[in-house]
C-alpha cells in the first residue's frame, strides 16, 4: 500500500515546495530570457554585423605574373595552373574511408598525409587542410568524377610558375621564392605581402617589379570553409609585364649541352652593343623545383652537391686567365712603346731571372719569335720578358682600363669583379714588397690575377669593336607595366680603350692567326668559310714543375688538371659574335674550350639573320 | 484498460503543447539540415520525422499501463541500464573520441539516456517508499547516493561529462524537494565545492578548454570558443523578428556547428528571433509548470516523485542548453530535449512525457 498523499502535513509541505520549486524555475527561465533579449535586442545590431563579416570575405586574387621571352619571341617562362587537393576536416564523415578512396584514386598516401590532418583538425576543424600540391590534370579529373564519394574535399586552383625547358637558362632565367620578412619591411614591395613569391635572381630578380602586376580582389560571399558561394564584387588583377631577352633559345641550348658533363660557362655577346647571345653555366639546375617550395633534404642536395649548381659561373667564377692574358700584356707592350713588333725574341723552353727558372709549356722552346708569332703559339718566354718590361702596376693599369678588375655591369646578375694584383696590394695585403719574379707569372695570367668569363668576353668584344666596353644586357624589351614605363635595349658603353689602332690591329691579325696559321694553338676553333680570330688559355691550378710529370692529360687527377680557356670573335673583319668559354679542369684551353666556341660560333653565324623580338623565323 | 474515464481525463494540454514543440522542432531541423542536405542533410531530417513517429508511438505506449507498474520495474531497469552503460565499453561504437553508443543493426542509442529513466524511477520509488517529507540527513542518503553514483561513475568513463553533470542536477533536485536538513546542505555543499579541484584536475583536456573558452571565449577562437561565438553571432543577429525561414546566414553558410544537435536553439533564434525563441522557451516553462501541476494533482507519492523528477530532467536540459548556446555556461553537450537531433534522447523524452501525461490521466484513480 503506498503512501498517500492525502495527510494534510504531507500536502501542505507538498505545495509549499513546489511553491519554492515554481518560483526558481520562473526565475531562471526569466534570465534565460532576459539573456536573449540582451543579445537579440540590446546588441542584435552588433551581431548582425558580425553575422554580415562572416559571410562576406574579402578575397585575393593574384595577378598574372610576367612572361619571358627569347629573342625570336619564344616562351621561357609561363604561368600554368596547379590545382591543389584540400580537405575540410570538419565535414569528413569516415576519414578513413576518404583517404583509402583517395589513396585508390590518386595514390595519395595516407602516412604521410594523416599525422598532418589530425594535427590541424583538432586544432581548427574548419580550415582547409593541403592534401596534395600540383595535381596532375588526370587526377583532377578522378576527382571530380568522385565527387560523391569525397564529402569534404575541395580543389583550388593558383597560377604557378613555368620554367618551361627546364634547366635551360636557370642561372640567367632565375627563380622564385617567398618574400621574407626584411624584404616586406624595407618598403621596396609595397605591392607584395607575405607568402607571394618573388623573384630571387636572374631576371626574375632585376625585373621583379615589372613582372610582379597588381594583384586584385574579390568579395564573395562564402562559407564557414571559405568556399565561394557568389561573387558581389570584383576588380581584376593587372598582369605583369612581359619581358624579352635578348638571348637566342637555340644558341644557349647548344652552349649548354656543350657543357652538359662539365663545370664551366660559356659567354657569347654581340660585340657590338653588348647583347648577351648566349650565357651558360654548368652544373645547373631546375627552377622548377624551387617553385613548390623545395623540401630540406632536396635543398640541402642542391646546396651541397659537389660543384654548386647554384653558382652563375659566367659571372662570379674567378679563374686566372692563363695565356688569353698574353693579350693584354701585347697590347701594353705596344702601347708604351715597349716592344717593336718585328723583334724577334729567342725562345729555348726556359727564361731564367735572378735565381728563379721558368719554364714555356713548349719543353724545348718555339725559337725566334715575333709578337705575331708569340701570340698564335702562345710562348710563355716571349711574355715572360715583356712582363718584366712592364712590370706588374703597369699590366694592371692597362687590365683595368680594359675593363678587368671590375665587374662589367651586367644588367641581370650578381657579378663578381676579378682580381688585379699590384705591387701596392701586395704591400698592404702581405706587408712584402712585390717581387719581380712575381711579374713573371703575372704576365701569362697566373699568380694572383682573376677574371670571369663575361669579362673575358666584353674584353675580346672590345678589342674587335674598335676599343669600347659596353655593358652586357641581357634585356632586349620589356613591356609597359602598371605603374612601370616600357624599356628597350639601349647599348650602353662602360669604357673606352683609347689605344692606338695600329697596335690593335697588330694583336688582332695575331689571333686570327692563332686559329687559322700553322702551329696556332686554337686550331680546333677553325671554321671553314668563316674567320674566327681568338685566344687559348690554360690556367694552372696548382703548379707542376714540367707539364711533362704526367705521360698525358689523362692521368693527371681531375682536381688538379688546368683550367681551359677560349676566346673569340667571329668574323674577324666584320665580328658579330664574341664567345668566352671556360672549362674548369678541361686541361688545354686549345682542347676542351676552342671546340665548345667553335660550335657556338657556326651554330650562331649559319643561322638566318636574326630577326625582331616577336617576329616568328 | 482503457477506462472511460481515462479517456475523459486525457490531458489533452500536454499533448497540445507537446506537439506544437514537435512542430517547430520539424520545421527548424529541416533548417538546419537544408544547410548540409549535399552531405546527407536531408537523410537526417527524415530520420527526425521517423524518431519522432516512434516517440509517439512510445508516448502512447507509456500511457496504456498503470504507472504503478514502473515502481515493479524500477530496479529491474535500473540494472538494466548498468549492464548496458558498462556494455558500451566492450562492444560500443566509438565517435568523435568518445563511446557513447550501442549499435543494433543501423540503429544506434545511448544507453545514458535510458539511465536517466532508470535513475529516476529508483529514486522515486526510494523517497516515495520512505514516505513523509521530513528533512533527510546525509546518514538518510547514502543509498540515494550510491544509486547516483554508480551511473554517473560508469558515464563520466565514457566520456560524458554533460550528461553525468545533468544526472547529478536532477537528483539532486530530486533530493532537495524533499528537502534535507540544512546541516547535511552545508556539508554537501562543502566537500562539493573541496573536491572542485580534484575534479578539474581529472577533466580531459579538451573538456578544460570548454571551461576556459567559456570564461575566455577568444582564447579558442577555432574551438569550442568558436561554437559560443558563432552561437551567439547567430542567435543576436535574429534580432526581434529573425531572418526568415531558410534565411539564416549562420547556418546555411556552415558557421554555426553542430547546427542540428546541440545548438539548433541558435538556429531557431536566428531565424524567428526575439519572438521565435522566446515563444519557445514560454512553451518550455509552460510544459514545466504544467509537470509541476501533473505532480500535484497526482493522489500518491510515487506518481508525484516521478513527475518531479521528469520536470526536473526537462528544466535542466533546456536550462543547461540555452544557457551554453547563449554563452551563459560552458559548452557541455548537452541536447535540448524533443529539439535537438538524437534518436535516443528523443525517444527518451517522449517517453518521460509519456509516464507524465500516464499520471496525469489516472490523477482521480485511487490505488
Amino acid at each position: 500500500m503506498k503512501t498517500s498523499n492525502f495527510d494534510p502535513l504531507s500536502v501542505e509541505i507538498f505545495n509549499r515546495q513546489l511553491k519554492k520549486v515554481t518560483v526558481v524555475v520562473l526565475v531562471v527561465f526569466g534570465l534565460l530570457v532576459l539573456r536573449l533579449w540582451f543579445l537579440q535586442v540590446l546588441n542584435g545590431s552588433t551581431y548582425r554585423v558580425k553575422s554580415e563579416n562572416n559571410r562576406i570575405r574579402l578575397e585575393d586574387i593574384p595577378p598574372f605574373r610576367g612572361l619571358l621571352f627569347d629573342y625570336k619571341g619564344g616562351v621561357l617562362v609561363d604561368n600554368r595552373p596547379s590545382y591543389d587537393l584540400y580537405v575540410i576536416p570538419e565535414e569528413v564523415q569516415d576519414r578513413k574511408k576518404l583517404l583509402q578512396t583517395l589513396k585508390d584514386l590518386v595514390n595519395l598516401d595516407p602516412a604521410k598525409v594523416k599525422p598532418k590532418l589530425e594535427n590541424l583538425a583538432q586544432a581548427s576543424p574548419f580550415r582547409p587542410v593541403c592534401l596534395k600540391k600540383d595535381i596532375t590534370r588526370n587526377e583532377l579529373a578522378v576527382i571530380e568524377t568522385h565527387r560523391f564519394n569525397l564529402s569534404g574535399i575541395m580543389i583550388k586552383v593558383r597560377p604557378q610558375r613555368h620554367y618551361i625547358w627546364g634547366n635551360l637558362a636557370s642561372h640567367l632565367l632565375g627563380y622564385l621564392g617567398e618574400i621574407d620578412e626584411s624584404q616586406l619591411k624595407s618598403g621596396k614591395y609595397p605591392y607584395n605581402k607575405a607568402g607571394d613569391l618573388i623573384g630571387k635572381s636572374g631576371v626574375e630578380l632585376e625585373w621583379q617589379e615589372n613582372l610582379t602586376g597588381r594583384r586584385g580582389g574579390e568579395q564573395a560571399e562564402v562559407d564557414a570553409a571559405g568556399r565561394k558561394i557568389r561573387v558581389i564584387s570584383k576588380k581584376p588583377p593587372l598582369p605583369g609585364a612581359n619581358v624579352y631577352l635578348t638571348i637566342h633559345k637555340e644558341l644557349q641550348a647548344l652552349a649548354e649541352k656543350a657543357l652538359s658533363d662539365k663545370r664551366g660557362a660559356v659567354v657569347a655577346l654581340d660585340p657590338n652593343n653588348g647583347k648577351v647571345l648566349a650565357l651558360a653555366s654548368s652544373p645547373s639546375f631546375n627552377p622548377n623545383l624551387f617553385i613548390q617550395g623545395i623540401d630540406r633534404e632536396t635543398w640541402n642536395r642542391i646546396i651541397s652537391s659537389k660543384g654548386f649548381p647554384l653558382q652563375n659561373r659566367a659571372l662570379s667564377g674567378q679563374y686566372p686567365p692563363g695565356s688569353i692574358f698574353k693579350i693584354v700584356v701585347a697590347l701594353a707592350g705596344l702601347e708604351e712603346g715597349l716592344v717593336d713588333p718585328e723583334e724577334e725574341v729567342y725562345c729555348n723552353g726556359v727564361f731564367t731571372l735572378g735565381r728563379g727558372v721558368y719554364h714555356c709549356w713548349k719543353k724545348h722552346g718555339h725559337g725566334m719569335v715575333d709578337l705575331h708569332r708569340a701570340l698564335v703559339e702562345s710562348c710563355d718566354v716571349y711574355f715572360y720578358k715583356l712582363g718584366i718590361k712592364l712590370g706588374v702596376d703597369k699590366i694592371a693599369r692597362y687590365a683595368k682600363r680594359f675593363g678587368l678588375s671590375k665587374p662589367t655591369g651586367f644588367d641581370a646578375g650578381q657579378e663578381k669583379g676579378g682580381f688585379m694584383p699590384t705591387s701596392r696590394w701586395k704591400l698592404k695585403k702581405f706587408g712584402v714588397p712585390w717581387q719581380p719574379g712575381e711579374t713573371v707569372s703575372v704576365s701569362i695570367g697566373q699568380s694572383f690575377v682573376l677574371v670571369t668569363p663575361i669579362q673575358m668576353a666584353t674584353f675580346i668584344s672590345a678589342l674587335y669593336n674598335g676599343g669600347t666596353l659596353y655593358k652586357p644586357q641581357v634585356t632586349h624589351y620589356v613591356e609597359k607595366a602598371p605603374g612601370q614605363k616600357a624599356q628597350k635595349f639601349v647599348p650602353r658603353p662602360t669604357g673606352k680603350w683609347d689605344l692606338n689602332p695600329r697596335n690593335m690591329a697588330l694583336v688582332k691579325k695575331a689571333l686570327v692567326g692563332v686559329v687559322n696559321e700553322p702551329h696556332g694553338t686554337g686550331w680546333r676553333a677553325r671554321l671553314k668559310g668563316i674567320t674566327v680570330a681568338g685566344k687559348t688559355g690554360t690556367a694552372q691550378v696548382i703548379a707542376l714543375e714540367r707539364e711533362e710529370d704526367f705521360e698525358n692529360e689523362a692521368d693527371v687527377p681531375f682536381s688538379m688538371r688546368d683550367h681551359a680557356w677560349f676566346i673569340a670573335v667571329a668574323p674577324a673583319d666584320r665580328p658579330r659574335i664574341a664567345v668566352a668559354v671556360v672549362v674548369e679542369h678541361g686541361g688545354h684551353g686549345g682542347k676542351a674550350a676552342a671546340p665548345i666556341a667553335r660550335e657556338v660560333v657556326e651554330a650562331y653565324l649559319s643561322k638566318d639573320r636574326p630577326s625582331r623580338p616577336g617576329e616568328k623565323t | 484498460m482503457f477506462d472511460r474515464r481515462l479517456i475523459q481525463n486525457f490531458d489533452w494540454i500536454l499533448l497540445l503543447v507537446l506537439l506544437l514543440i514537435a512542430g517547430v522542432s520539424i520545421m527548424n531541423l529541416y533548417s538546419a539540415t537544408y544547410a548540409i542536405r549535399d552531405v546527407g542533410g536531408g537523410r537526417v531530417f527524415l530520420k527526425h520525422i521517423y524518431w519522432f513517429l516512434i516517440g509517439f508511438g512510445v508516448f502512447f505506449l507509456m500511457t496504456t499501463f498503470n504507472y504503478h507498474a514502473l515502481e515493479r520495474l524500477a530496479y529491474p531497469a535500473y540494472f538494466l541500464s548498468l549492464a548496458l552503460l558498462a556494455l558500451v565499453f566492450v562492444t560500443g561504437k566509438a565517435a568523435s573520441g568518445s563511446q557513447r553508443w550501442l549499435a543494433v543493426g543501423s540503429l544506434s542509442f545511448q544507453p545514458s539516456e535510458l539511465a536517466k529513466l532508470a535513475l529516476l524511477m529508483v529514486l522515486a520509488k526510494f523517497f516515495s517508499d520512505r514516505g513523509g517529507y521530513q528533512e533527510s540527513r546525509l546518514r538518510d542518503l547514502w543509498q540515494p547516493f550510491i544509486l547516483i553514483g554508480i551511473p554517473c561513475a560508469l558515464i563520466l568513463k565514457e566520456p560524458d561529462l554533460g550528461t553525468a553533470i545533468l544526472l547529478i542536477f536532477v537528483s539532486l533536485s530530486l533530493i532537495l524537494f524533499v528537502r534535507v536538513h540544512w546541516k547535511s546542505l552545508l556539508i554537501l555543499a562543502l566537500s562539493a565545492i573541496s573536491l572542485a579541484p580534484f575534479i578539474w584536475f581529472n577533466l580531459k583536456e579538451y573538456q578544460r578548454m570548454r571551461v576556459l573558452a567559456f570564461l575566455r571565449p577568444d582564447m579558442d577562437p577555432l574551438g569550442s570558443g568558436y561554437h559560443i561565438n558563432q552561437s551567439k553571432i547567430a542567435i543576436g543577429s535574429g534580432l526581434f523578428w529573425g531572418k526568415g525561414l531558410l534565411k539564416g546566414t549562420q547556418t546555411r553558410l556552415h558557421f554555426l556547428p553542430e547546427q542540428h544537435t546541440d545548438f539548433a536553439f541558435s538556429v531557431l533564434a536566428e531565424e524567428w528571433g526575439f519572438i521565435g525563441s522566446g515563444f519557445l522557451l514560454l512553451a518550455y516553462l509552460f510544459l514545466i509548470l504544467w509537470g509541476l501541476n501533473i505532480a500535484k494533482n497526482s493522489k500518491d507519492k510515487f506518481g508525484s516523485m516521478i513527475a518531479i523528477g521528469i520536470v526536473a530532467l526537462i528544466f535542466w536540459q533546456v536550462t543547461i542548453n540555452v544557457g551554453m548556446v547563449t554563452g551563459l555556461l560552458p559548452v557541455v553537450g548537452i541536447p535540448l530535449p524533443l529539439f535537438s537531433y538524437g534518436g535516443s534522447s528523443l525517444v527518451t523524452t517522449m517517453a518521460a512525457l509519456g509516464i507524465l501525461m500516464n499520471i496525469s490521466m489516472r490523477r482521480f484513480m485511487f490505488q
